[in-house]
């Protein structure tokens, strides 16, 4: 009964996100669909992320590297023949390469599976490590990435990037697929791989002794995590419509740090609250970088302003919920509903 | 039912375990004693596949020194890891859950009542996280969810560590009840005493080599062990 309704009121409000995105598309200024689009390709990224770091417990610092990887190879095909042609002035495109062409889904799914590729051969030498060590080889990977990307000017284009990739990212596909990931990702959570991956996160060597296959369960993150990493990549290149490497700086990869630590490791509503919460909210501070009137005081225009504001907040919500703000725990409808009833009876 | 002969473990230059031998017969409790660092938890580690070893271990009948720790698992060896290692995030009955992770799903059911029915008290605190349990209930889950997985040979290590006098003397009981029911129990235990009260064969590690063994009922009238185990001068 309770699961029955618990399942309708989440086909509802998926529902409704996607009437609001409908209303979205027709009405809003492109600065606002575009903060949209944002939230969404971040919400699938954090989400992904949260899985090997908050869920399994590995301290991987990975995203900026799958993101590039699924970036680069599905521009790459969507990208005509004709313009790699014009765009490859350095140094020819090599063949088969360079008349590849796919339409746009087809392209962002095998720049998924390409990353997931990678991501499958990288975790033989990254989980031989734990701990900070796994970091600093994640760390590593990324900047491999960055060199690799500047320097096989043949395939990449080098420093030069890509340009004129077609802008076919808008709501309906980034918000389908940080739903869809949200949904495969939650499924996994809450099976009993999800268990054992949070099992591992707890005490590895017991849940080794308990029979758990602890790099199958890893890698299974790892992978999951790398596919929809890839596909977010190809769907920010396809946002911009222009890559190049300074893009996908380890940078990226601190931003998504900062949303899963102040959604709450391990808990996926809480990512998504921070995702729109520090996607959004880090446009809103805009105004502070304006020049204002307060009273009769005159605050001149300060640029960098926001960024200093927004660690002031981060330092705040460190103080106050310092796991985060949903912690480990997940939103359920049977929480939300009690606490509504609860408002009512007072 | 496991044999353990000439077994090294070396952790980088240290020689932690240097080639002991010994032998767990069916239905019994064997305990290893010894102080700090003498290799007892070495040794389980090395039986649950954790380290690597030199040796042979062979277990009923299949050689599983060098096996994958999760492999080693499934033929039937439930290690109690020192500390308890209870998954703090994990609910108690997810806890039990993924003690019978390579368990047929159909037999789940029983192998929870038969757990609850040792452990009433971690029936009451089924739904509560497994972090939220006083020491000694967290210790009472951790073999709880050992014997989930329906285990040949249950190793336990340290069971009485961090728990109080009163407590430390119900788990010894729950050991002795679960041994009389039939299941054979390796014990490595720094509280010599208690250990050698409820087993039926000791013996003695003393760094990294076994120095004495015997009957747990002549250990502990044994001169040597009283002066250094027991507390006796």
């Amino acid at each position: 009964m309770n699961k029955k309704r618990n399942s309708l009121l989440t086909i509802a409000s998926i529902v409704a996100l996607f009437l609001f995105l409908w209303y979205a598309s027709a009405h809003f200024n492109k600065y606002s669909i575009r903060i949209l689009n944002d939230i969404a390709i971040f919400m699938m990224l954090a989400v992904s992320y949260n899985l090997i770091n908050g869920v399994t417990g590995q301290f991987s610092l990975e995203p900026n590297g799958f993101t590039a990887i699924g970036a680069y190879v599905s521009s790459l095909l969507t990208l005509t023949a004709a313009q790699k042609h014009a765009m490859f002035i350095i140094v020819p495109m090599i063949h088969p390469l360079d008349t590849l062409h796919l339409p746009f889904l087809a392209a962002l799914i095998v720049g998924g599976l390409v990353t997931a590729l990678v991501g499958f051969i990288l975790a033989f030498p990254v989980f031989r490590v734990r701990g900070d060590y796994l970091a600093i080889v994640t760390l590593g990977f990324g900047l491999v990435i960055r060199v690799f990307s500047n320097n096989a000017i043949s395939v990449t284009n080098g420093p030069l990037g890509l340009k004129g990739i077609g802008a076919y990212t808008n709501l309906w596909w980034s918000w389908g697929w940080a739903v869809f990931s949200l949904i495969v990702i939650m499924r996994l959570v809450n099976s009993g791989y999800g268990r054992a991956m949070k099992a591992i996160r707890d005490d590895e060597d017991a849940a080794i002794a308990m029979g758990i296959n602890s790099f199958k369960i890893k890698m299974i993150a790892f992978v999951t995590s790398a596919f929809f990493e890839g596909v977010a990549g190809g769907l920010l290149a396809h946002l911009i419509t222009t890559i190049s490497p300074t893009l996908f700086t380890f940078f990226l990869t601190f931003n998504l740090l900062i949303i899963i630590v102040v959604g709450g490791l391990g808990s996926m509503t809480g990512t998504v609250i921070a995702t729109v919460m520090v996607v959004w909210g880090s446009e809103l501070l805009r105004v502070v970088d304006q020049p204002m009137h307060l009273f009769s005081f005159t605050i001149p225009g300060v640029p960098g302003m926001r960024m200093i504001l927004f660690s002031v907040l981060l330092i705040v919500i460190m103080l106050f919920a310092r796991e985060g703000i949903m912690g480990q725990k997940e939103f359920s409808w049977n929480g939300f509903l009690n606490f509504l009833r609860h408002r009512k009876q007072k | 039912m496991l044999k353990v002969s000439n077994l090294n473990v070396y952790y980088g230059v240290i020689h932690a375990l240097k080639g002991i031998s010994f032998n767990v017969p069916e239905g019994k409790i064997i305990t290893l004693i010894g102080s700090n660092g003498a290799g007892k938890s070495s040794t389980l580690k090395a039986i649950a596949g954790l380290v690597n070893t030199k040796g042979s271990i062979k277990f009923l009948g299949g050689e599983i020194a060098g096996s994958k720790a999760h492999l080693v698992s499934k033929k039937g060896i439930a290690k109690v890891p020192e500390g308890r290692k209870v998954f703090a995030n994990l609910t108690v009955l997810e806890n039990l859950r993924m003690g019978g992770f390579n368990r047929d799903r159909n037999t789940l059911e029983k192998g929870y009542n038969e757990v609850f029915n040792i452990f009433p008290v971690l029936k009451e605190r089924a739904k509560q996280l497994a972090g939220t349990l006083s020491g000694g209930e967290q210790q009472m889950l951790a073999l709880g969810r050992a014997m989930m997985s329906e285990p040949a040979l249950l190793m336990l290590d340290e069971p009485s560590l961090g728990l109080a006098p009163k407590i430390v003397s119900e788990v010894f009981d729950i050991i002795k009840e679960l041994n009389r029911k039939g299941m054979t129990i390796l014990l490595v235990e720094q509280n010599a005493a208690q250990a050698l009260k409820i087993s039926d064969y000791g013996y003695v590690l003393e760094n990294g080599k076994i120095t004495l063994e015997d009957k747990a009922s002549n250990l502990i009238v044994n001169e040597q062990v009283r002066k250094s185990y027991l507390g006796e001068m």
